[in-house]
């Protein structure tokens, strides 16, 4: 073996061995220089080759290559190496505590009840109701006698009216007015619509009484509408709203603008209808009164009850949106506290 | 309605059915249990737990028992050591109770008094706290005595409230029996529907088990009446108007006594929410609350004094100024429209809701004149409404009442008052019946059974129904016919008629078993609701911008409302829909403004966070000259105060809103809702910054006004530092001219050129109209122009500010060079430095 060929394999053994203490991208750096740049011995051999003798250069050359791939092989490893603890290192220093709390956008959010109110258009949407809207301050005309409530009935006495000190004029105490008004837009055509919105009434303010609600009330006039047709939409309704395997039960009530009245009850979600606070220990929650449209109404809105019949039904949606989310105050809805609509 | 059981059974058989599933059954037939209260019976098995009221009486620890001799307590006045039988021998009870007093040292009794006797361990209700406090007895020494038992009252057995004695059991309780068994009950309140109020009664009650059940019912014989007779030499009768009073009856009983009623008749009153007084009174409650009719007891003696000699009897309304004092001691204003009941010398009792308390029965009544009449229910509901007594004669006569139960009623009470306080019934009745009712008839077929109900019900089954409801039934040809019962009102004729029935039938038959079907008629014609529709896009455009959706009262006050003004004073008197019967001064009449709303709502809030951005979407009421109703139109109001963003842990919050951050949220609106050709122009509006307001437009309309709030304003209110920004916008114009439907723009595939200009223009300049000659001159290849900065120095000039722009060229076919943008960037000079003087500012 050459001398040169002896050199080569020391450097190459130095070489890796100097490798092997390098922990840096700096030192690898270093190293680089001294191994495989213009002054290393290698590139010096390789600069040296032309005045080798003829028959020496294959011998050397292929040596000197040889130490040149094994050191280019060791330093790519070791590359590889450092920089992947050098990225890890910068990993760990920019850590986070992912626990800290994150940065709230400002959220907006759509008003509880204008959220059930959704969920009904929604549902009754599917089973095609159109909405339709009428005034809040009224006539006592609308509000009462053309739902069969003419001046002094005892059925007025259900529901304590705000008056206006204008003669004949009210606050809506149920969305009902709105019946005869879409009827009288209407008539002939077969009407399926629902008719939400506020209604106000005469009572103490307290967590369980409002003197402003919302109500949703339901309107199908046709040929052949039958009491059966009002229990299947209503059982439907009911399903959609407390679930797949809600229990209702209807039972007689008294409403003057319809005839056969009803009531229709679901079994209390709170207490699975053993009695609690919420259903006031009866195990069923009310939920909407409904019945067959009374003659005299239909008449009023323009429909001959012995051609037309239909359904009505009202709900009131605070006391169930109350019951949905656990809402201990009914005044909450209009009161509009920020920290209580921020919940939704 | 509070319904006994043990009353209800009088009338019908109720054997094998538990005690909630009557309550079940009573609530399917429209007679809604409310409560149900336990006397003494034990709490029943089933779902409802909690549903109970009331107190079971341990068989071992009550019972019937008989006091046998009365002795005084030998250390204190007040109480007395009973001897007492309690079956199983004779032990000593001490008792404080005034209703032993007077058998004290008479030794030995003839006639032992039977009593309610509690055992030591009993568990009963304490008769000294208030309320019902459950406690056990148990043996304590009172005054040297032992006392380990107890003769109970009322309110300790929970039958009453009533502690004011010991309860006197009637002579045949059976001694050594358990008080449970003797008396155990449970009282069903039951929700009376204003068409049902022929069952504010047992008897009522009964008959509809009767007709769900198919089982008989018994009802309760009175004697017999004859009209005329003796009584006509006693009373005179006189109607003046059988309108207002259709029907007239007095009936006499001579020789009686206001005694104490059997105690069973005492427990049904009182566990039926009435207070037993004496025998007389007591036998007109009963009746009234056996079968709804109610009576009233006059002390004829009392009539004869006032009359001096044979007293007679007329109903008519009320003269100007007469005066009457009822029995509860009110005076109630009388006029031509109430009806009485008076006698030569002036009114006995407002027909039909209650007595004067001066003829009224008393302690020494003898001679007792019973009127049973029946009224128009119409005038006297208007007697009510203006007196506003209530009574249970009221409650009942309001809701119509059948003539014919004041016979029935009649012979009732009579045999009740000659039973219970004695005496002899005077021969014969009164009776002006001049307005008789005629019951009425209807014709029913299946199919019109079927087309309301959608099922199939037969006549057969309706027949029996409507029977055992008290209607005379029979058939013509396919047709049930069926007439009325004398005891209700509510049956209509014809196709009402027919739907009354109809009901009868349903409810009785079971809503439960009529079947749930689907509709299946033609859907009407589509007609959508745009103005909702374009509603709720706008509520969600706010909220998905981070606004928070709220829901306003319509009720408030002009004076809450002049808040928005300053000095609290609106500039001009305002038309409000005011309230007649307010429930608060705080609400006297509807809103006008919803600004006004939005500003309380940001104040009520102001202090829970430290930025607000709320908006309101709902109706103001303006009255219009005119018309009968208000014109309710649609407000959208916005309002923000404080910090957009709130401070997190490592960054600050963002400084407090102003005009622009509201002016941003406007625009984003507007934006969202496809406006086109929205303006922003200075105005001034009382309630806002004469510097900082802005008016809305689209063209010619106005869609409404914004800005800061005046710090006059402000002041109204409580609020800190902060600018309080507000929106009012009129929603019907929003709405109509918001466009669901928009041209969507291109986007172009070649590269865009962004370059900057700045230009000097007079303080005074519009933004808003230079950047629309910058449009203008840019041309089509100008597809963006974007204010950056507002710059102002004394070295552009004295009234001069720089506008920087930063200018998007893009056109659709090519990529742009610097020619092209050299070109537009030369045209906007040239232009803007024409029309407004501007300068192009070197950077």
């Amino acid at each position: 073996m050459l001398e040169i060929e002896e050199k080569l394999q020391t450097e190459l053994a130095r070489g890796i061995e100097a490798l092997q203490s390098v922990a840096k991208v700096e030192s690898l750096e270093a190293w680089k220089g001294e191994f495989l740049g213009k002054s290393s011995l290698v590139m010096q051999v390789f600069g040296s080759m032309g005045k080798l003798a003829k028959e020496e250069r294959p011998l050397i050359g292929k040596a000197v290559n040889q130490v040149k791939v094994g050191l280019e092989a060791a330093l790519a490893e070791k590359e590889e190496g450092v920089k992947a603890a050098s990225q890890q290192e910068a990993f760990t220093k920019e850590t986070l505590d992912v626990t800290l709390p994150g940065r709230k956008p400002r959220r907006g959010r759509i008003h509880p009840l204008h959220l059930t109110l959704r969920q009904i258009y929604q549902i009754f949407g599917d089973m095609g109701f159109q909405i339709y809207r009428s005034p809040e301050v009224e006539t006592d005309d609308f509000n009462f006698t053309y739902l069969n409530m003419p001046p002094y009935h005892p059925a007025r006495d259900m529901w304590d009216t705000f008056y206006t000190d204008k003669e004949g004029v009210v606050l809506r105490t149920h969305t009902s007015p709105g019946q005869v008004h879409v009827m009288r837009e209407r008539a002939p055509e077969n009407i399926r619509v629902i008719l939400p919105g506020t209604t106000m009434r005469y009572e103490q303010l307290t967590a369980r009484s409002e003197i402003e609600f919302i109500q949703v009330e339901l309107l199908v006039v046709g040929k052949g509408i039958t009491f059966a047709d009002m229990r299947g939409t209503l059982n439907d309704f009911a399903r959609r709203t407390f679930g797949e395997n809600a229990r209702t039960r209807l039972r007689p009530s008294f409403f003057p603008f319809t005839e056969p009245s009803a009531e229709l009850d679901v079994e209390c979600f709170v207490c699975d209808g053993e009695g609690c606070g919420v259903c006031k220990g009866t195990g069923w929650l009310e939920i909407l009164g409904c019945g067959m449209v009374h003659p005299t109404v239909l008449r009023y809105g323009g429909y001959d009850p012995d051609v037309y019949s239909g359904f009505a039904a009202g709900m009131g949606i605070d006391r169930s949106t109350l019951m949905r989310y656990h809402i201990d105050d009914i005044r909450h809805f209009r009161n509009n506290d920020i920290r209580f609509l921020e919940q939704f | 309605m509070k319904a006994p059981l043990s009353w209800i059974k009088d009338y019908i058989d109720l054997d094998g059915i538990g005690i909630e599933e009557l309550a079940n059954i009573l609530t399917s037939v429209g007679l809604e249990v409310e409560n149900v209260l336990l006397v003494g019976v034990e709490k029943p098995e089933g779902k409802l737990k909690n549903k109970y009221a009331g107190l079971s009486w341990d068989k071992e620890k009550f019972v019937v028992a008989e006091v046998v001799e009365v002795n005084q307590h030998p250390n204190a006045d007040r109480l007395t050591l009973c001897e007492l039988n309690d079956g199983t021998g004779i032990a000593t009870v001490l008792t404080g109770a005034p209703n032993m007093f007077p058998w004290l040292g008479k030794g030995r009794l003839e006639q032992p008094l039977k009593v309610a006797y509690a055992r030591e361990g009993a568990m009963l209700y304490d008769g000294h706290q208030p309320g019902q406090v459950v406690t056990k007895l148990k043996k304590t020494t009172i005054r040297g005595v032992d006392s380990r038992s107890m003769i109970c009252s009322e309110k300790e057995l929970g039958i009453s409230e009533e502690h004011e004695g010991v309860i006197e059991l009637d002579a045949d309780a059976p001694v050594g029996m358990p008080l449970v068994d003797y008396m155990g009950d449970v009282v069903y309140e039951v929700a009376i529907l204003p068409n049902m109020a022929r069952d504010a009664s047992i008897l009522g009650i009964a008959r509809e088990l009767s007709a769900v059940l198919g089982r008989p019912l018994r009802l309760p014989e009175g004697i017999s009446l004859h009209k005329g007779g003796a009584i006509a030499e006693k009373v005179g009768l006189e109607v003046r108007d059988a309108e207002l009073n259709p029907r007239f009856m007095l009936g006499m009983v001579e020789g009686t006594q206001a005694r104490k009623s059997p105690y069973w008749v005492q427990r049904r009153l009182s566990l039926a929410g009435m207070r037993p007084i004496d025998a007389l009174v007591d036998a007109t409650n009963y009746t009234m609350l056996e079968i709804g009719q109610p009576l009233h007891a006059f002390d004829y003696d009392l009539l004869q004094e006032r009359a001096g000699g044979k007293p007679t009897i007329i109903t008519r309304t009320a003269c100007e100024g007469e005066k009457i004092t009822l029995l509860d001691g009110s005076e109630p204003k009388l006029d031509s429209q109430i009806e009485l009941v008076t006698d030569t010398a002036g009114p006995l009792s407002i027909a039909g809701v209650m007595g004067g308390g001066e003829t009224g029965v008393h302690a020494g009544t003898r001679n007792l004149l019973i009127e049973s009449a029946n009224w128009n229910f119409i005038n006297l509901r208007k007697t009510l409404s203006k007196t506003r007594i209530n009574s249970e004669a009221g409650y009942r006569f309001s809701r119509d009442v059948h003539p014919a139960l004041a016979e029935t009623a009649l012979a009732l009470c009579l045999k009740r008052v000659q039973e219970w306080g004695g005496g002899e019934v005077v021969q014969g009745v009164l009776d002006n019946y001049g307005k008789p009712y005629e019951d009425t008839v209807n014709r029913l077929s299946e199919q019109t059974i079927l087309e309301v109900i959608g099922q199939e019900i037969s006549l057969e089954e309706s027949t029996q129904i409507l029977e055992r409801l008290g209607f005379s039934c029979w058939m013509e040809g396919d047709e049930l016919v069926a007439k009325s019962p004398a005891t209700r009102t509510d049956i209509e004729t014809g196709t009402i008629g027919q739907r009354n029935l109809i009901e009868e039938i349903a409810r009785t038959y079971g809503y439960e078993r009529i079947a749930a079907k689907r509709l299946g008629d033609e859907l009407p014609p589509q007609v959508g609701n745009p103005k909702l529709e374009a509603e709720e896009r706008i509520r969600d455009i706010l909220v998905s911008i981070g606004l928070q959706d709220t829901l306003a009262y319509r009720q408030t006050s002009p004076e809450r409302e002049a808040r928005i003004y300053v000095g609290r004073k609106a500039p001009e008197a305002m038309a409000y829909v005011r309230l007649k019967n307010p429930i608060t001064p705080e609400r006297t009449a509807m809103r006008r403004s919803a600004m006004a709303t939005m500003l309380e709502l940001l104040e009520y809030n102001a202090k829970f966070r430290p930025g607000l951005a709320m908006f309101e979407l709902g109706p103001v009421f303006l009255p219009v000259e005119g018309e009968v109703l208000p014109h309710e139109a649609l407000r959208l109001s916005i309002g923000l105060t404080g910090a957009w963003d709130v401070a997190s842990w490592d960054r600050a919050q963002s400084p407090a809103m102003d005009f622009f951050d509201l002016k941003g949220v406007v625009e984003a609106l507007l934006d969202g809702l496809h406006l086109e050709g929205v303006k922003f122009q200075a105005t001034s509006h009382p309630s806002f910054h004469p510097g900082k307001c802005a008016e809305v437009r689209v063209g010619e309309e106005v869609l409404g006004v914004m800005g800061e709030l005046h710090p006059q304003v402000k002041k109204n209110y409580t609020f800190g530092q902060d600018p309080v920004l507000v929106a009012e916008f009129d929603g019907e114009t929003l709405v109509r001219l918001s466009n669901a439907v928009f041209t969507n723009k291109a986007i172009s595939s070649y590269p865009a050129m962004v370059e900057d200009i700045a230009l000097i223009v007079d303080e005074s300049l519009p933004a808003d109209d230079l950047e629309a000659l910058i449009w203008q001159a840019g041309g089509k290849l100008l597809v963006d122009v974007k204010l950056f900065d507002v710059y102002r120095d004394a070295k552009l000039g004295e009234g001069k500010k720089s506008l920087a722009y930063q200018l998007t060229y893009q056109a659709f076919d090519r990529t742009l060079n610097d020619k092209d943008a050299l070109n537009i960037r030369n045209r906007i000079v040239k232009q803007t430095k024409n029309v407004f003087g501007a300068v192009l500012r070197s950077s």
